[in-house]
């Protein structure tokens, strides 16, 4: 068990709350580093794919899991990105400046989809960003002269200021960088009163308001902030995989994107990360145990979606708080052991709300 | 002392067919305690949104003596409220769940931010000092509401009692001028309804915040007000210190409906002759 004696108030404001985190989040970023060297080809670029997807989560966390907004039609900021990225690349312009456009152009997108938002809740700003995600969609495969329609398009390798990235090791430290730069930009925002003003309008509007807090204001933010990211994303995707079309970014990508933030952990910026590589993972975990299962079972269609969807369920009916919240629990029990009780995590009803006010 | 901090002026306010304020006029002077009583569905809580904004009234107009001189509260915008030095809690209490305490407070220190989105992202010098300021002052509140234990609790995890006292403390983060206490002492026991009542008092006497306040347990209403304002089906019935309001004919008949009420209800005595037969 870890005592941490509190002497000073930035104590508390510091990203590293206590040597260990130090240590462990250093000995992470040592093996990220290290990676290039220690990895096959092949699985480096599933980290490179984990690192994009856990870029365009932390986009999705800050809107859902810490604004309370929901979008269901977040792979169209991701299409927006890497269309925005292709175009401007096969033009000819600088990788930095066409990752701030696709960026930028996102975020844009973003705040137009945001303004419904600060009408509707729930399920009907749900359905608002679904009919948003397919007009992209369709705007990408109709749109011909620019997006080459369901043809799709090939992007040229990033070349940053003269120097082409042609090898994966090189786009991977890339997408470490930009990984590592937007985590630190997410948690200063969170630790900062714009952070703490989103985490108030997701749990109380009514409150926030009257603490004074701007409502259309921070939830425009927070649409724009979340579309920006997963534009960067989007932007990354498009590179990885050097060729886009617009079924990559339909429905279920952006289901996908939403499962990976809830099966991780809503309201924590582990979670982007733990449902990233949760995302990854398991199509090919599904594919390593196919073979060792009888054949009407494993060369069945709909078995990853099938193993999808129970996952899910079984996440929402047991560990709501997702695979973080699973982790949590973990290292309670054995920081406390043998005095972990089961009911430790369970949180007492909440109070009536008042109802008048909604 | 007698300067008059808020002014309410023939405040109406109609839902559909039904008026829930009608009429109201009041006057709240600086550095008091001003309650308002009433039965169920009086408009209390109705004219309290209207002051906070949320609701805009139907006629009538609230005046706000704030930092830059008198202004028509109700020409503003809801969120500019807080910043005008008005801070409230809420009947049912609205604080933020999945929050600790220590947040929950310096979410009130918003309307005193001083850093902007560029500099919150990089966490600048500008931020983490204005943190720093910000987390002095919730300090000053936990310590004034001996909420030190709970610092770091999730809200979700707090008694109902103790969530009733963040809620006042994260009021008090925000530095207010005047404080809206909707039923502070609801669902509190007497020890904890107790300490209501020496914090309201220290919050007039010692930070010199004038107290707006819903209230139905009179021995709290007649401990710490100054003037009470009884109101009944969304109309001012009396005006005036506890005691003189107590008194009222009309708030003990909203209360307690008029003798003739009690008459007409009455069973006629039996008659004396019919048991005989």
């Amino acid at each position: 068990m870890r005592f941490i004696f509190k002497t000073d108030y930035m104590q508390d404001i510091r990203l590293a709350q206590h040597a260990g985190q130090v240590f462990w989040y250093g000995a992470l970023m040592l093996a990220l580093l290290a990676a290039p060297w220690l990895v096959a080809e092949y699985w480096l670029a599933q980290l490179t794919f984990i690192l994009i997807y856990a870029i365009a989560g932390l986009g999705l966390m800050l809107l859902a899991g810490f604004t309370g907004l929901f979008s269901l039609g977040h792979a169209a900021f991701l299409g927006v990105g890497a269309y925005t990225q292709a175009v401007l690349t096969n033009a000819g312009v600088p990788f930095a400046i066409a990752l701030a456009c696709a960026a930028g152009l996102s975020a844009g997108v973003g705040v137009v989809v945001g303004l419904p938002a600060l009408r509707v809740k729930g399920v009907y700003l749900g359905m608002a960003t679904l009919s948003f995600g397919f007009i992209v969609e369709e705007v990408l495969a109709r749109w011909e002269s620019v997006t080459g329609g369901n043809a799709g398009i090939r992007i040229k390798q990033p070349d940053i200021f003269g120097w082409t990235l042609s090898s994966g090791g090189a786009f991977y430290f890339l997408c470490l960088l930009i990984t590592v730069l937007a985590t630190l930009g997410i948690l200063n925002l969170l630790r900062a009163p714009t952070g703490r003003a989103f985490v108030a309008i997701r749990d109380s509007e009514i409150s926030a308001q009257s603490m004074g807090i701007h409502l259309a204001r921070y939830k425009t933010l927070s649409f724009a902030l979340s579309a920006a990211l997963a534009g960067i994303a989007g932007a990354l995707y498009a590179h990885k995989l050097q060729f886009i079309s617009p079924d990559q970014f339909d429905i279920l990508q952006s289901i996908d994107l939403l499962l990976m933030i809830v099966i991780g952990g809503l309201g924590s910026v582990h979670g982007a990360f733990l449902g990233a590589i949760f995302l990854i993972a398991m199509p090919q975990a599904i594919a390593m145990v196919k073979d060792y299962l009888p054949p009407t079972v494993g060369q069945a269609p709909g078995l990853q979606g099938l193993v999808y969807g129970v996952v899910l369920v079984a996440f929402v009916l047991f560990e709501p708080q997702g695979l973080y919240g699973r982790w949590l629990k973990i290292r309670t029990y054995l920081q406390m052991f043998p005095f972990y009780r089961k009911g430790m995590f369970k949180r007492q009803k909440t109070f009536q709300k008042s109802d008048r006010l909604r | 002392m007698n300067n008059i901090l808020l002014s309410a002026q023939n405040l109406s306010l109609r839902f559909g067919g039904v008026l829930a304020v009608n009429n109201v006029s009041f006057e709240v002077r600086q550095g008091e305690v001003f309650t308002l009583i009433g039965p169920n569905g009086a408009g209390k809580t109705t004219v309290f949104n209207l002051i906070s904004r949320i609701y805009t009234p139907s006629s009538g107009a609230i005046d706000y003596l704030g930092p830059d001189g008198l202004l028509r509260l109700t020409a503003q915008p809801p969120q500019a409220v807080a910043g005008l030095g008005i801070a409230r809690t809420f009947q049912n209490i609205e604080l933020f769940e999945h929050a600790t305490v220590l947040q929950n407070l310096l979410i009130g220190r918003h309307t005193q931010r001083q850093s902007g989105f560029w500099q919150d992202l990089f966490f600048t010098r500008t931020t983490r000092q204005a943190e720093l300021k910000a987390r002095e002052k919730a300090e000053d509140v936990i310590d004034f509401l001996d909420l030190q234990h709970q610092r770091d609790a999730l809200v979700a995890g707090l008694p109902y009692g103790v969530r009733k006292v963040v809620e006042l403390a994260r009021a008090l983060c925000t530095e207010p001028r005047l404080l809206l206490l909707d039923e502070p002492s609801s669902g509190l026991n007497v020890e904890e309804t107790e300490d209501m009542a020496f914090w309201i008092a220290d919050i007039k006497n010692d930070l010199g915040v004038t107290v707006l306040m819903v209230e139905h347990d009179m021995a709290l209403v007649s401990k710490v007000s100054d003037r009470v304002l009884a109101m009944n089906q969304g109309e001012v019935i009396a005006l005036g210190t506890p005691r003189e309001v107590q008194g009222d004919a009309g708030v003990i008949e909203a209360y307690l409906g008029s003798e003739g009420d009690v008459s007409s209800l009455r069973r006629p005595a039996p008659h004396a002759g019919a048991r005989a037969a």
